[in-house]
């Protein structure tokens, strides 16, 4: 029997051996995952919709085609409206208007306007992962780093926006630092779990802001809790006319990924950090402070997601208003897992995510699909991601010798 | 004979701890007499009506001068102060921190309604009903996490159960109602127990993605059809129900037994729970399991059906504190109505010390400062009601750092239990 089973390799075609060679590879479940999700999706508008049932009554096999025609309709909206709709993009390329270009190009520059707060908040969830933390505070975090942005670049006046940005920037870092500072504190010194503390600052955070915006923060000449226009010398430079909001914020986040790779990577810091995840005990026999780790990694996450909440006071509101962040915190658990842990994957995930709402955004106008949908894949490709036995069993794939799980997190308990 | 080792073993009170508590009984003294007895006019005097609005019957208004009562509370907080640091109360120190908070709030509200007018009962009576979600929510909590299992997936779960509950409500009638959302919440306990029992997901990600996913489908769900045919979110509300004789209790019967369905059902729930979990067998295997799962396993206890069983029973729990939303209280859904209050019940687990009575009394407190919240513009506090609304976050950082004294969590809470 061994021998059959030791002569078969040489009898493949490369095709096949490719086929497996991929199946071991992490990245195909990753794929499978996603494309599983959107099935899912297309499933669920399906099934919700009204012509599918009334389609029910001449046959099964004519609902059956409505289904997937609705599905496929819905994710052709998705794409027209995260992308841009081919047809119409040459159409003005060949008219040569700079203000239909303009437009017909939009949908793809605010996909990566939306892709950026996703980018700074998957980062945080990122580097919290890699210490085995799990900081569910990004959402908090990013509130309070947008209320300390708008308070720099709104009160600060005079300043050139050489020197201003950063300073707003840094504002927003500072206030989302101290918000992950403070569970990080209380983890290292008490052993207060860090996923109770950060969902109690959240709330206390969202407290706080509404406070805020009622109060000190409002804008003296409105009524609602809304804050004034920052300074202009405090805005991100944006790259095209309107209705483009592409601006600099991007780029920036696409640096703030790259300094967290060296960090983690190539500094001694970032062993350090990633040691203490990876094995708390084995990082303190080496003499390594987990105390300290603790802190510095909640501080510095919470910085990133505070930047995520000061990106978009600075490049694409301008000003602060209670509700202006659907969710990036929490999502970013998704983007994090998504992208596996890593500072380049993350890039990737939060540029699909960002793709995938702003798509949503333009299916729910067009198509009539609510937008929630996205909450409903992006729940389903984290628990094919968190749970890869799922995606393994649904398409036979085998279990790499190897299984590398960037996630290392410990329970309520755990010290 | 285990049990009366372990109540001594937790009666010992440090020789730091003994002084610490003395300090904040002192602390809260002080604080009684400098924040409010100093800023209250002599002659000034506080009414507390007793009567909660809409009772049948009648009591007198409660009217005593501030002054002299804020100076007796402070006394009296000092006096046990003093007492705590100079012999110590032994295992009745949290008791008398209880007593000495409780004291405290009852001076701030002396002095925020000196020269006014408060409905006590009519605090209480709100706080109890806003207690009851946050309650059932914790409850659902502590069912899971005794076995071992992290529960954060109970806002997830109780929105989903406001949705079911609403929507099927509508299409049939409120126990049917009740009774779906009630599966919909088993339904997802489900899913949360096999990805962390079976796949052993990180269970804190498991709880994450049913949030999300709940989020998403509810609110999709609503928007596609509920604000469509709005006669499919019109389910109607459980009536009032007066219990026969305790309602006629004075104070306490306006207060505790004049209620729809729900409140009566936190109380059972309460009972059984705290009977099942302490003095059945089941109980103690699900402590066990949660505890230590390999000695449990050991012993013959089979802990995976242990687990499955009481984080679908907390589902279940979860399902029926979101109906609550719809069927017991709004009479229909909203877009993320719960609006973190599973969060709250989370808490109120954890300052509750994963034990249902505590659970209640965290609830209770929670939901005590969520009513007076909304009394402090009435009364002309300069509190914002936002800063009040952080007291429940606040409380469990505080409980959860130990400054109070530890929480017992369950040893093995959060770690997926592998078959050697």
């Amino acid at each position: 029997m061994s021998e059959t089973e030791r002569d078969k390799p040489k009898k493949k075609d490369a095709g096949k051996i490719f086929l497996e060679e991929a199946a071991k590879s992490p990245l195909t479940v990753t794929i499978l995952a996603i494309v599983t999700g959107l099935l899912l999706g297309g499933l669920l508008v399906a099934v919700t919709s009204e012509d599918v049932y009334a389609a029910f009554s001449d046959s099964p096999w004519e609902a059956l085609k409505v289904g997937a025609n609705a599905a496929w309709k819905t994710y052709q909206a998705l794409f027209n409206g995260s992308v841009g709709n081919p047809g119409k993009i040459i159409e003005a390329f060949r008219g040569g208007d700079p203000e239909t270009i303009r437009r017909a190009i939009n949908p793809f520059f605010e996909s990566l306007v939306q892709s950026t707060p996703y980018i700074f908040a998957g980062l945080a969830l990122t580097l919290g992962f890699r210490v085995g933390l799990f900081n569910i505070g990004a959402e908090g975090q990013l509130f309070i780093g947008a209320a300390t942005t708008v308070t720099a670049a709104l009160f600060i006046k005079g300043l050139p926006a050489i020197i201003h940005i950063p300073l707003s920037l840094l504002a927003g870092f500072l206030g989302g630092g101290l918000w992950g500072f403070i569970p990080g504190l209380l983890k290292a010194k008490t052993g207060g779990h860090e996923v109770i503390n950060t969902i109690m600052m959240n709330y206390i955070a969202f407290r706080l802001s509404e406070y805020l915006l009622r109060g000190p923060l409002k804008n003296p000449e409105g009524f609602s809790p809304i804050s004034a226009m920052i300074q202009d010398s405090a805005k991100l430079y944006r790259f095209f006319g309107n209705p483009i909001r592409f601006h600099l914020g991007f780029f920036i986040a696409l640096l703030f990924a790259y300094l967290l790779y060296l960090f983690l990577f190539k500094t001694t810091w970032g062993f350090t950090l990633r040691t203490v995840g990876l094995n708390p005990r084995a990082a303190k026999y080496a003499g390594m402070s987990i105390v300290q780790s603790t802190v510095i990694a909640m501080f510095l996450s919470g910085g990133l997601a505070g930047l995520a909440g000061a990106n978009e006071v600075l490049g694409v509101n301008y000003n602060l208003a209670l509700a202006f962040s659907s969710g990036y915190g929490f999502d970013a658990i998704a983007l994090a897992l998504l992208g596996k842990s890593h500072p380049l994957g993350v890039v990737l995930a939060s540029v699909l995510f960002g793709f995938l709402r702003n798509g949503a955004t333009q299916m729910q106008v067009s198509a009539g699909i609510p937008i929630d949908i996205i909450s409903v894949l992006q729940a389903a490709i984290l628990a094919f991601i968190a749970a890869p036995a799922i995606i393994r069993t649904i398409y036979r794939l085998k279990v790499p010798e190897l299984d590398i799980d960037a996630v290392t997190l410990r329970g309520w308990g755990g010290n | 004979m285990t049990t009366t080792t372990m109540k001594n073993h937790f009666a010992y009170v440090s020789p730091t701890r003994r002084r610490v508590m003395g300090f904040i009984f002192l602390g809260l003294g002080i604080a009684l007499w400098a924040l409010f007895a100093k800023n209250v006019e002599p002659g000034v005097e506080t009414t507390f009506v007793l009567t909660p609005g809409g009772a049948t019957q009648e009591l007198p208004d409660w009217v005593f001068p501030s002054l002299p009562m804020l100076d007796i509370l402070a006394v009296v907080c000092v006096g046990v102060g003093g007492y705590q640091l100079a012999r110590g109360f032994g295992k009745r120190t949290n008791l008398m921190l209880g007593m000495a908070v409780a004291l405290f709030i009852f001076g701030f509200l002396t002095w925020a309604t000196s020269g006014g007018t408060l409905n006590l009962a009519g605090l209480f009576r709100s706080a109890l009903v806003k207690a009851v979600p946050l309650t059932i929510g914790a409850l659902s909590g502590v069912l899971c996490e005794r076995s071992g299992v992290v529960n954060i997936a109970i806002e997830g779960m109780m929105l989903t159960g406001a949705f079911t509950g609403a929507f099927v409500g509508s299409v049939t009638n409120l126990w049917i109602g009740l009774l779906a959302a009630v599966l919909s919440g088993a339904l997802l306990g489900t899913i949360h127990a096999v990805l962390s029992i079976k796949y052993k997901t990180n269970q804190i990600i498991s709880g994450t993605v049913i949030n999300i996913f709940s989020t998403g489908i509810t609110s999709f769900l609503s928007a596609k059809f509920l604000q469509k045919y709005q006669h499919l979110n019109d389910p109607g509300r459980f009536p009032t129900i007066e219990v026969p004789v305790l309602s006629k209790i004075p104070i306490i019967g306006p207060i505790m037994f004049e209620h729809n369905m729900f409140v009566y059902a936190l109380y059972f729930f309460l009972i059984v729970l705290t009977i099942a979990l302490y003095y059945t067998r089941w109980g103690l295997r699900t402590r066990s399991v949660g505890e230590h799962p390999k000695a449990a396993d050991t012993l013959g206890i089979n802990v995976f059906k242990t687990r499955y069983l009481s984080v679908i029973l907390g589902g279940c729990m979860a399902g029926f504190g979101g109906a609550y939303f719809t069927l017991g209280s709004v009479g229909r859904f909203d877009e993320v109505m719960t609006a973190g209050r599973g969060f709250i019940g989370l808490a109120a687990m954890i300052f509750g010390n994963w034990n249902p009575v505590g659970a209640f009394g965290a609830g209770l407190l929670f939901g005590f400062f969520d009513a007076l919240s909304a009394k402090l513009a009435i009364l002309k506090v300069p509190i914002p009601s936002e800063i009040m609304l952080m007291f429940p976050y606040i409380a469990t950082m505080i409980a959860l750092a130990g400054v109070v004294g530890r929480g017992q969590m369950p040893a093995a809470d959060g770690q997926p239990y592998e078959k050697e």
